[in-house]
């Protein structure tokens, strides 16, 4: 199921001249209207009139958060603020976006494929549990969902009993929030004891921060639904930037309105198709607040191959994690998500671990410690020895290097969040 | 159909049109809006091979013209409906419309002309009641009418018109419009250049704004008219006074 088929299918090549054609417009159009870009390109000795590949995208200065905070708050925006209908505020209140009429309508549009994609349409009734506010969760979907003619219930979030019992009378098909509230909601339903055959349930759309793909096993499972991860960010736009469809395997990248690229975080350099980096969005078709180069600090892959489903959209795999928390290791990009994701597989949820970067000579070490098992013998030698092979080997194939694990006593590591990574490398 | 890829223009050194990336899909009316001066005559001379590009590749059906001639261009299937009608006023409506027709000869297509003929008759029934009248005699929507059935002579793909309402009454633009819109109706290809911005993106499916000779917008018609820019540049209205505060 498709919203705009003739979009989400469109010919690679034709694509590549709408991205040319929509990217030149809005290098004119920032570089005439945003005094900010004007001035980075002057100093930069940038023409846009010499832009004529999408390849000449890495000669751009990049535009960071920081950026849009020194700008805070109406810096850049393209149009006057009279043009503008909507305001939005990322958390913190720290960056504003603007939206004008048109802006309003490919948003909704756009989240409309997004729904599309994850099963929804006109007959579905769609229960909205993102906070309606200055962050963009909330109205865009909201919007997006009407657009499509679905029965909106804007109940935003909270009050877990009360969106229950919502569910449950209003017969809600599909539920739309972040994957952790939906899974407080599947776990409060459980401990109820609500047999999840009395939901109407179908549909799960899922977005607005990272979750594993054990995480989608576990809430599809509890709810009886279909989960979909989708992605968006609201110095961009919002939801509507890529979704999954209900093939589950990356997510489209909404490419006729969002250039997408992915760069080394270190070097800013990009990588090469297919290799883990930071992702970067240059939005082709908005108005009020247009991005050129936007650093997400999301750290995703692109897969250009075109999806069972007939989307040909670049997908690009759910996100892993934020360059803050990227790790250097020998050279090579680590995530401590890449390793809790193989932790998750062969030791199943919430496993214990702690990552210990160290140098060794001139050379960095990787250690993982991994905790016993309740039910594990210490004595056991030769399955403890099988144990750490099997994800000593899993490791190093994810991560591309060497890795060291080490089995602990049960209870022996910290359980705080902030003391999973330990790098004792002095430079 | 046409895809265009940053093509510079203009006359001697002076550059009119800068980096410009245009398509046109089948089927499509796609129009072009801007002031005077923006570049938009420049860009269909180009296109029809009446001007030398400078730099850039124009694509038709995948075939490079950017260097073609003229003729060779009409014979592709890409027509121009000139700014201005361009008609020969001491020839008559027949003698016009038959002039058209001409790559139709070179084709060896000379039997489907008669039938082009009716066609265009059919489609225009003042030309058929002037069929021997000379063409200078003609009212000035009567001539737009000629210019673009003797483009459609050429059964050209692609037709750009330059614009087609200058100088003509509102009402036979609408005529003139609602003929368009059967063009593409009946399977054609549009590229329209207009200042009439309103009666141009009522008809069409896509459009470009063309300002000092670079695309500032590409969106859909419906979205070009709602647009605020589009609005207060190219459709007169005064947004200024229509905020009481």
């Amino acid at each position: 199921m498709y919203w705009e088929p003739e979009k989400e299918c469109m010919d690679r090549e034709e694509l590549k001249q709408l991205q040319l054609e929509q990217l030149q417009a809005t290098l004119s159009r920032v570089y005439m209207h945003v005094p900010f870009y004007r001035k980075k390109f002057d100093e930069l000795g940038i023409d846009p009139d010499e832009f004529r590949s999408l390849d000449d995208l890495r000669r751009l200065p990049f535009t960071t958060k920081s950026d849009l905070q020194d700008n805070y708050p109406y810096g850049l925006f393209a149009v006057p603020l009279r043009e503008v209908v909507r305001i939005h505020a990322s958390s913190g209140i720290s960056t504003v976006v603007g939206y004008t009429k048109n802006d309003i309508k490919t948003w909704s549009n756009l989240v409309a494929r997004v729904l599309t994609a994850g099963g929804v349409t006109k007959d579905d009734v769609v229960q909205i549990a993102y906070s309606y506010s200055l962050l963009t969760g909330g109205f865009g979907l909201h919007y997006g969902a009407e657009r499509i003619g679905a029965s909106v219930i804007p109940i935003s979030s909270g009050n877990t009993a009360r969106q229950i019992k919502i569910m449950l009378d209003f017969k809600t098909t599909a539920l739309v929030c972040t994957p952790s509230y939906a899974m407080l909601i599947a776990d409060t339903i459980q401990k109820r004891g609500i047999n999840i055959n009395a939901l109407s349930l179908k549909y799960g759309l899922f977005g607005a921060e990272p979750w594993s793909e054990k995480m989608r096993q576990e809430i599809q499972e509890k709810l009886g639904i279909v989960a979909t991860d989708n992605y968006g960010l609201s110095e961009v736009m919002g939801p509507g930037i890529a979704c999954e469809c209900l093939e589950q395997v990356g997510l489209h990248i909404n490419d006729d309105h969002f250039l997408v690229e992915i760069i080394k975080p270190e070097t800013l350099e990009p990588v090469r198709m297919g290799e883990t980096g930071e992702l970067v969005i240059t939005t082709l078709t908005k108005e009020a607040f247009p991005v050129i180069r936007f650093r997400t600090r999301d750290l995703t892959r692109l897969n250009p191959e075109p999806c069972p489903c007939g989307r040909e959209t670049m997908r690009m795999a759910r996100v892993m994690g934020r360059t803050d928390d990227m790790l250097i290791i020998k050279g090579v990009n680590v995530f401590p998500s890449q390793i809790e994701a193989v932790l998750l597989d062969i030791e199943g949820p919430e496993p214990h671990y702690q990552i210990v970067v160290d140098r060794k000579g001139a050379l960095d070490d990787l250690t993982v410690l991994v905790e016993a098992a309740e039910s594990e013998f210490f004595d056991e030698i030769k399955k403890q020895h099988e144990r750490i092979e099997t994800i000593k080997k899993r490791l190093s194939s994810e991560l591309g290097l060497s890795v060291n694990v080490k089995l602990v006593e049960k209870k022996s590591l910290e359980r705080t969040e902030g003391k999973r990574v330990i790098d004792k490398r002095k430079i | 159909m046409l895809r265009i890829r940053n093509l510079e223009s203009g006359y001697g050194n002076l550059k009119v049109l800068r980096r410009i990336s245009i398509h046109v899909s089948p089927g499509e009316i796609v129009t072009i809006i801007g002031a005077n001066g923006a570049g938009k005559t420049t860009l269909l001379k180009t296109i029809a091979g009446l001007l030398k590009a400078q730099a850039g590749e124009v694509l038709f059906e995948k075939r490079d013209i950017t260097r073609e001639n003229p003729e060779q261009i009409v014979l592709h299937g890409c027509s121009l409906v000139p700014e201005g009608r361009q008609i020969f006023a001491p020839m008559t409506v027949r003698e016009n419309l038959l002039l058209g027709a001409y790559v139709q000869y070179r084709r060896k297509h000379k039997n489907e002309v008669d039938v082009d003929l009716a066609h265009i008759f059919q489609l225009f029934p003042r030309l058929k009641e002037r069929e021997s009248q000379l063409a200078g005699t003609l009212s000035g929507g009567e001539q737009q009418m000629l210019a673009m059935g003797r483009a459609l002579m050429a059964r050209p793909k692609l037709i750009m018109m330059d614009e087609p309402s200058m100088g003509l009454a509102p009402l036979i633009v609408k005529d003139i419009f609602a003929i368009i819109q059967k063009l593409r109706d009946e399977g054609n290809t549009v590229l329209l250049v207009e200042q009439n911005a309103q009666a141009a993106l009522a008809i069409a499916d896509r459009g470009y704004v063309l300002e000092t000779g670079r695309i500032l917008l590409e969106e859909n018609a419906e979205d070009l008219l709602s647009n605020r820019d589009v609005q207060r540049a190219y459709l007169g209205r005064d947004l200024d006074a229509e905020i009481k505060i």
